[in-house]
């Protein structure tokens, strides 16, 4: 009788996986399911193009849907699972179906990190994790509206940059000191900082949300003990790994899904990928990522994992990040005690900082410079000595070092 | 709507209608041509949707960025005819438009 492979979670990495698992020759029968009403798409453009309304939602789509007829995977949508039994190998779905497996990938991704503080459910505060997220949240992106965005990482940036430009009147509440915090190294938080105060965004630091005010409708923010008016808010605080259905199961989770470096579970059916996984980055230091890159990639591994031909996953990590017309890329993942090598003149709005330790990249964060990008990319994974001097050194171009 | 054409590797020719306004990227993505993978979907962040473009079209294109410029000093097998076929916005000059893919991107 032929395998069935059953994928729950249809995101980037359950696409991906399809696409590898029929590319390595798989010939048994795929079925993935997922929550959400759509064909797997990309989460990106969300809170960019999307949310601008210069991208239509047709264009989100990772795959056609002849893709997956042609790949003969089976797509349940709409409908959540709800449990694996690991005994009788089925999943269940909170329909009450049941779909057996010969072999599980979950690739359940993330949910926002919701805030909890009083009036938290008032209906002008929104999330954007989904299509559905940015459909509400675009019918009240109106000009001259006061939006109030609580967390100054990616998605809340993204989203501020889109508004002042489409007319809000935007404030940031980050309760770090510095933008970016967890992502990027003090000087390019320094940089956005100022770019978003110059195209008018208003920050305020070290400024926790404490409330919501307001009875029917949202009236404003607290924060560290002062109000500020507010018509929409939009909470950026993070996510959670979806990792809840593993745990039940009896699978080790920890911040995410435990998968060795092939993607494997402790149950030797069940591997896991993308958002949703601990895995042990390339320096054997267990990690989540929350990237396309990850997700492709550990898909790509799960396949092979799941067709008999495990290999180890050890890519580069790389993220971006696109706000006003600044570029931004990152290749690695930077620590604190990391030496900071600058290149290039913030001022131009074009330069690098590159992260030394031991006397190789550990990481770099480029803003319009894709050579710096891509050379500290391939330096990374070459784990290649540089030199701190040549690299600070424009006159040298990136091209010649590598 | 405008029409590309796509040759893949085996020389296999797809005609393809693509909408205005979108990328050769995108119309090949959505019409399983294959050879492209476009990771990041269309930011020019990874250089996964390089193609060769028919010389006879080479000067009609849109001139690169220095982003696009730079991001195909990196990929493989360049050819002075290469893009990125996200940064090729279609429109109704680009009727007709040959492309050719590779192998794949890496």
């Amino acid at each position: 009788m032929s395998e069935h492979i059953v994928i729950i979670g249809a995101g980037q990495a359950g696409a991906q996986a399809i696409a590898s698992l029929r590319g390595e020759g798989f010939e048994g029968s795929i079925t993935m399911v997922g929550e959400e009403p759509f064909l797997p798409y990309q989460r990106p453009p969300l809170s960019k193009a999307y949310l601008q309304g210069k991208l239509e939602r047709e264009r989100l789509f990772l795959k056609p849907e002849t893709f997956y007829t042609d790949a003969k995977a089976e797509l349940i949508l709409n409908v959540a699972a709800a449990a694996i039994d690991r005994e009788k190998k089925q999943i269940m779905l909170v329909d009450g179906r049941e779909i057996p497996y010969d072999k599980l990938l979950l690739a359940t991704g993330t949910r926002v990190r919701p805030i909890v503080v009083p009036n938290a459910h008032l209906k002008e505060i929104h999330y954007l994790r989904s299509i559905a997220d940015v459909d509400t949240l675009r019918a009240v992106f109106q000009p001259g509206k006061r939006l109030a965005i609580v967390g100054g990482g990616y998605i809340g940036l993204e989203v501020a940059a889109v508004a002042v430009k489409h007319g809000l009147d935007v404030t940031v509440f980050e309760a770090m000191d510095r933008l970016m915090q967890r992502a990027v190294s003090p000087q390019v938080s320094a940089f956005y900082e100022e770019a978003h105060r110059a195209a008018g965004v208003k920050i305020h630091f070290n400024t926790t949300v404490e409330k919501f005010e307001g009875g029917d409708h949202l009236e404003g923010v607290t924060a560290a003990g002062q109000t500020w008016p507010a018509d929409i808010a939009l909470v950026g605080i993070g996510v959670l790994p979806n990792e809840e259905i593993a745990r039940d199961a009896g699978l080790a989770v920890s911040n995410g899904i435990v998968v060795d470096n092939c993607t494997r579970t402790d149950d030797p059916s069940i591997f896991a990928a993308g958002d949703c996984t601990w895995h042990p980055g390339r320096e054997d230091v267990f990690l989540r990522l929350e990237s396309v890159q990850n997700a492709i990639d550990q898909a790509k591994h799960a396949a092979l994992a799941m067709v008999g031909k495990p290999t180890c996953y050890a890519e580069v990590p790389w993220f971006w990040s696109d706000q006003y017309d600044l570029k931004l890329q990152i290749a690695g993942l930077g620590r604190p005690g990391d030496r900071h090598v600058l290149r290039g003149d913030p001022a131009a709005r074009k330069f690098a900082v590159f992260h030394l330790r031991d006397g190789k990249i550990a990481a770099v964060e480029a803003v319009n410079a894709a050579s710096e990008y891509l050379v500290g990319r391939k330096f990374i994974a070459e784990g290649k000595m540089v030199d701190a001097e040549k690299l600070a050194d424009l006159s040298i171009p990136m091209k010649t070092m590598a | 709507m405008p029409k590309i054409k796509f040759i893949d590797h085996t020389d296999k020719e797809r005609e393809i209608d693509v909408p205005e306004g979108w990328s050769v990227m995108e119309g090949a993505v959505k019409n399983l041509v294959p050879g492209i993978d476009a990771d990041c979907g269309g930011a020019c962040a990874c250089a996964t949707c390089h193609v060769y473009v028919d010389p006879a079209w080479a000067e009609k294109l849109p001139p690169k960025t220095d982003m696009e410029e730079t991001m195909l000093d990196f990929a493989q097998d360049v050819e002075s005819n290469s893009r990125l076929s996200c940064q090729i916005k279609v429109t109704q000059e680009l009727d007709g438009l040959v492309v050719r893919t590779p192998k794949n991107q890496h």
